[in-house]
C-alpha cells in the first residue's frame, strides 16, 4: 500500500479470529507509526491474541496492563520518554470496554494533563474477548449474551465526551478504509500533545456475520451514516469524504442491519430511534463543520 | 539481589500462536491470469499473510475469505479444504 512501509510489525500470526478487523487496524497502525513505538494494551482482545509466554507475535515493545489503567500507564511512559529526551511514540490501544466503560476516568485524566500520547479505541461494540457482553458502546437493539432480547439503551456518545477536553487532534476512522486510517495515524503522531482516535472494528463472531464480509460491513456502516468519519483539530471539524457522501445520499439503514445476526430482533420503533439519533448526530456535525 | 530467572517477558517469534492455517475450512486459490496486482488483497488481509508477489502463506492463512470478497477482478476463489479438483 502506498504511503506506508512494507515492514510488518506483527509476526505471522496472532490468534485473532479469522476475519478480525482489529488485527487489520493494528497492522496498519503499527506500519504508520514505525519501529520507534511502544504499545500499551489494557485487557481486551489484543491482550489475549499475542501468543503464550515465552513467545509473542508482536515485534514491538508492548506493555499489558490492568483494564482501567491504559491511559494512566501511557502517561507515565510518555513522561519517562520526555525526561530522557526521546521521541518514542506512545500508543494506548484499547477496546471499547476499556475506553467507554472501565478506562474512561484514566483517559479523561490523561487528556486533561495534556500527556503526549495517542489513544486508540477500536470499537467492536461489546466485550468481545470475554464472549460478547454488552458494553456502553453497544448500539440499541443489538443482541449480546447479556442483552439476549436486544439492548434497550442507546450507544454512549464517546466522541463528544472526548471532544469536550478540547484536545489538539481527534479523529474517527473505520477498518474498511485503511488508507484513511494510516493518514490519520501519521498526522496524529506528528502533533505534540494528547491525540485520540475512535475506530469502528466489525467483529465476525460477535456481530454474527460471515468472516469474509468484514470490510463490506465496515463500508456499509459508513455509507448509511451510522458511523461518521471526521477529524477535529482543536475545535475545527473536518468531515471526511465518505461521510459527506452519506449525508447527501445515504444507503438505507435496513441494509446494514440485515447483514448482521445481532440485529435480528430489531423492532420498527428501535430503527426509528436509531435513525433519529443518527440524523441528529450528522446534523450537529454538519452545523459544527460549517461553523454555525 | 539475585536476578530473577523467570521474567514475565515474551519474545517475538513467528508461529507464537501455532500454525493458524490449520483453522482453515476454505483455502484461497489465486488465478494469476486474472490478477492485475492491484494489492487490495494484501492491504485488507488482517494477518498480513499475502506477500508482495501475491503468494498466500497457507501455513498461517486462517481462510477468512476477505481477499476473495474484496478482489476487484474476482481472481481469488475460496475452495473447500480437502477438495483436490482445483489447484
Amino acid at each position: 500500500m502506498s504511503g506506508t512501509s512494507a515492514t510488518e510489525y506483527i509476526c505471522k500470526c496472532t490468534s485473532a479470529c479469522a476475519g478480525c478487523s482489529s488485527s487489520l487496524i493494528l497492522r496498519h497502525v503499527l506500519k504508520a507509526a514505525g519501529p520507534d513505538t511502544v504499545l500499551v494494551v489494557p485487557a481486551c482482545c489484543t491482550s489475549v491474541l499475542q501468543g503464550v509466554w515465552p513467545n509473542t507475535a508482536f515485534n514491538i515493545p508492548i506493555y499489558n496492563v490492568a483494564f482501567a489503567a491504559a491511559a494512566a500507564v501511557a502517561s507515565g511512559m510518555a513522561a519517562a520518554f520526555e525526561s530522557l529526551g526521546k521521541n518514542t511514540n506512545v500508543i494506548a490501544y484499547a477496546g471499547d470496554g476499556g475506553t467507554v466503560d472501565i478506562g474512561i476516568q484514566a483517559i479523561s485524566g490523561a487528556l486533561e494533563r495534556e500527556t503526549n500520547f495517542l489513544y486508540i479505541c477500536y470499537d467492536n461494540e461489546a466485550y468481545g474477548n470475554t464472549g460478547m457482553q454488552r458494553s456502553g458502546s453497544t448500539p440499541m437493539g443489538a443482541r449480546t449474551t447479556t442483552t439476549p432480547g436486544g439492548k434497550t439503551h442507546k450507544k454512549k456518545d464517546l466522541d463528544r465526551i472526548i471532544a469536550a477536553h478540547h484536545l489538539p487532534y481527534m479523529a474517527t476512522a473505520c477498518s474498511a478504509y485503511p488508507q484513511d486510517l494510516v493518514k490519520k495515524v501519521q498526522k496524529a503522531l506528528s502533533i505534540k500533545g494528547p491525540k485520540f482516535m475512535h475506530i469502528l472494528a466489525p467483529c465476525p463472531p460477535g456481530w454474527r456475520y460471515d468472516s469474509s464480509q468484514t470490510i463490506e460491513i465496515g463500508k456499509m456502516a459508513v455509507k448509511t451514516g451510522l458511523w461518521a468519519m471526521y477529524e477535529r483539530e482543536y475545535d475545527n471539524l473536518t468531515i471526511n469524504g465518505p461521510t459527506k457522501a452519506a449525508m447527501i445520499k445515504p444507503t438505507p439503514l435496513e441494509d446494514y442491519f440485515k447483514m448482521q445476526g445481532r440485529f435480528s430482533g430489531l423492532k420498527e420503533e428501535q430503527i426509528r430511534t436509531i435513525r433519529g439519533e443518527m440524523e441528529r448526530n450528522l446534523r450537529m456535525l454538519k452545523a459544527e463543520a460549517e461553523g454555525c | 539481589m539475585a536476578e530473577r530467572e523467570r521474567l514475565a517477558i515474551s519474545r517475538p517469534k513467528e508461529g507464537a500462536c501455532g500454525n493458524t492455517g490449520t483453522w482453515r475450512v476454505f483455502r484461497p486459490v489465486v488465478d494469476k491470469e486474472k490478477c492485475n496486482s492491484c494489492g487490495m488483497c494484501a492491504m485488507y488481509c488482517p494477518d498480513g499473510v499475502i506477500d508482495e508477489n501475491y503468494e498466500i502463506d497457507l501455513v498461517f492463512c486462517k481462510g477468512c475469505g476477505i481477499c476473495a470478497t474484496e478482489c476487484p477482478k474476482k481472481a481469488i476463489e475460496m475452495v473447500r479444504e480437502g477438495n483436490t479438483t482445483s489447484q
